[in-house]
């Protein structure tokens, strides 16, 4: 019952949603008293590789192809599938970074495995079987499931598991020739456009969202400056994003972009049930709002009652003279 | 243009989820449902090119039992041509993945439209897995989507950023907010729809890999503690102390 981590590079970084997929490998195969490995494809500095090492696995496959500099997925399908065949590996483990996220479930089909997205956790052993959760209906519930099937792919949901980096050991890199004939049909990626925001909201450990409560664009200023003092990501509600005032990536909520933080900071939102399903598996739910009756405090664990446009300031400070201090 | 868009049957997003006692599935009582929100982006995106074109086709297709009707009709009443139902219940993403599949193969669709995930199961798996099966290139959680002739300019979402891709029909597309705004049908739509053609196909037998065994509600929060808008500071040192800051 073999573990293949799929260590997926960003610009030659590993992602914190990556080390966690490693450290989440290693502990399955911990559990299962069976070896473990990483696949790595493109470029990137040894000192990135040892970051894997650090997180448990020593053994990685480094696929270096000028035909891979490029992510698209019937490419990378045909990679990972490959390695994962050659060396009889049977559970594969990803992110669920976009890019991961767009071949996992085209590699269960490859692979012939059972497919089970965003676990949280490791699996609870029961009469031999694991047995995994992950969540269902944005948020609003868990389910148990069991794969049929003894090959599986599985994709851990970011920030559900955290990264464990305390071990040591010998890097092994395995170099893995791969022949990709040119004539795949496929997508021709153009251009990549990387937002402004220095933290990606979907990694970000943590948030400061605003809402229609702050009245307009001009106010985000503080949003910005308590964002940037935490070293948080900033985000916004769905009429926040619709009006403009905000741009539409920073849009949480069911039809939005789905976190985890470990901090949530909510100012100025309600806290409509839409907005819920995309922040409610945040760790720490902090809530600014003028209305004691906002629906958000119900999902809360720290809140403050009170006019966004006094509170945030006062906030600001506050970080600010803590950060002194230190 | 022969377009299919894949329709899911799901709970409202308003819909307070609970479960049957012994965990197996959803309480439906008083549950309204709709098209899953990505599905429909999918299916106005459809709308789109048909405005714009006398020779486009819209098929939408549904893997359920009788009760995931009304959301096909629905799909009809906002323009689509023809529904299909794949009767029986869904099991886990590669059975419906391969229900469709196999309806689809030959049937020579351009454009797939899915949505990026379902709001009930949230694997997001049945796109790449119908991709893989059909063979079709594969463009995920697109934002935006401009077809001319059989050449497509898309745009996808990726981490911290936005990829603009070029690709040739035939393809699947999974939708998210962007590509399309939402539409409302109307009454002319919602007549048209009851004469419209919904076909009933008998479902293959396709042996499920994942299987549910239980549903509970998450842990919900303790309890909110609150601290005076007077004096956040305090809301502060309680962040710092439990090192959350
Ligand atoms: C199908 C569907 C999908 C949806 N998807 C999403 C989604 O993905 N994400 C999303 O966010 N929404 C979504 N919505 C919309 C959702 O229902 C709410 O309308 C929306 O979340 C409300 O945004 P808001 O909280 O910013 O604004 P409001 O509901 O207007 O709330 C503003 C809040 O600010 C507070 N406030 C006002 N002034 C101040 C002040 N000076 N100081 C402090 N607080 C103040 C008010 O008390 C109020 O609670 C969806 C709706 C539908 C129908």
């Amino acid at each position: 019952m073999s573990v293949l981590v799929y260590a997926e590079l960003d610009s030659g970084r590993f992602k914190k949603a990556t080390l966690e997929a490693c450290s989440y490998g290693v502990a399955l195969a911990t559990m299962r008293n069976s070896d473990v490995a990483a696949i790595v494809i493109g470029e990137c500095h040894e000192s990135e590789l040892l970051q894997i090492v650090e997180c448990g696995i020593s053994k990685v496959f480094r696929v270096l192809d000028s035909h891979l500099e490029t992510f698209t997925t019937t490419k990378y399908i045909s990679v990972i599938q490959s390695i994962v065949r050659e060396n009889g590996f049977n559970t594969l483990i990803t992110s669920q970074s976009y890019n991961s996220k767009s071949i996992t479930p085209g590699l269960s089909i490859r692979l012939k495995s059972a497919f089970i997205s965003g676990v949280v956790g490791l699996p609870r052993i029961e009469d031999g079987k694991e047995i995994y959760q992950r969540m269902a209906f944005s948020g609003k519930g868990v389910e148990e499931v069991i794969a049929l099937l003894s090959d599986i792919v599985i994709s851990v949901k970011t920030n559900s598991f955290g990264v464990n980096k305390n071990k040591t050991g010998e890097l092994n890199v395995i170099p893995f020739n791969f022949s990709l004939s040119d004539d795949v049909n496929d997508i021709v990626p153009k251009e990549i456009i990387k937002t402004s925001s220095t933290i990606s909201l979907t990694d970000a450990e943590k948030v400061v969202s605003g809402g229609r409560g702050l009245k307009g664009p001009e106010n985000w200023g503080m949003i910005e400056e308590l964002a940037g003092l935490l070293g948080a990501a900033t985000a916004c509600s769905k009429p926040v994003a619709d009006v403009e005032w905000r741009p539409h990536h920073e849009h949480v909520g069911q039809t939005g972009i789905q976190i985890s933080p470990d901090l949530y900071i909510a100012i100025g939102i309600s806290g409509a049930i839409q907005h819920l399903a995309g922040v409610n598996s945040s760790k720490v739910i902090v809530v600014i709002n003028k209305d004691s009756e906002a629906p958000f405090f119900k999902s809360a664990d720290y809140g403050i009652v009170g006019d966004a446009f006094e509170v945030v300031p006062k906030l600001i400070n506050a970080v600010k003279k803590m950060k002194n201090s230190l | 243009m022969n377009i299919l868009v894949c329709i899911s049957h799901v709970p409202d997003t308003t819909t307070r989820i609970t479960f049957e006692p012994n965990g197996k599935s959803l309480n439906k009582a008083g549950v309204t449902f709709v098209i899953n929100p990505y599905d429909e982006f999918g299916l106005s995106k459809a709308m789109e090119f048909k405005e714009k074109s006398n020779d486009v086709h819209i098929s939408v297709i549904c893997v359920g039992d009788i009760e995931t009707e009304p959301t096909l009709r629905k799909a009809l009443a906002i323009g689509a041509d023809d529904a299909f139902r794949i009767d029986t219940q869904p099991l886990d993403s590669f059975s419906v993945a391969t229900l469709i599949a196999e309806w689809a193969k030959n049937k020579s669709f351009d454009l797939i439209f899915t949505g990026k995930e379902s709001i009930d199961e949230n694997s997001g798996a049945v796109p790449g897995m119908l991709a893989e099966l059909l063979g079709f290139s594969f463009i995920s959680y697109a934002t935006k989507l401009d077809v001319n002739g059989k050449s497509v300019i898309a745009y996808r979402e990726i981490d911290n950023g936005m990829e603009i891709l070029e690709a040739q029909l035939p393809l699947l597309v999974s939708c998210q907010k962007g590509i399309a705004e939402w539409r409302i049908p109307n009454m002319r739509g919602i007549m048209a729809a009851r004469s419209k053609p919904l076909t009933v196909i008998n479902a293959l037998q396709v042996e499920n890999r994942v299987n549910t065994l239980n549903f509970k509600q998450p842990e919900g929060k303790t309890g909110c503690v609150y601290y005076s808008s007077d004096n956040p500071e305090e809301l502060i040192s309680v962040l710092s102390t439990k090192g959350i800051i």
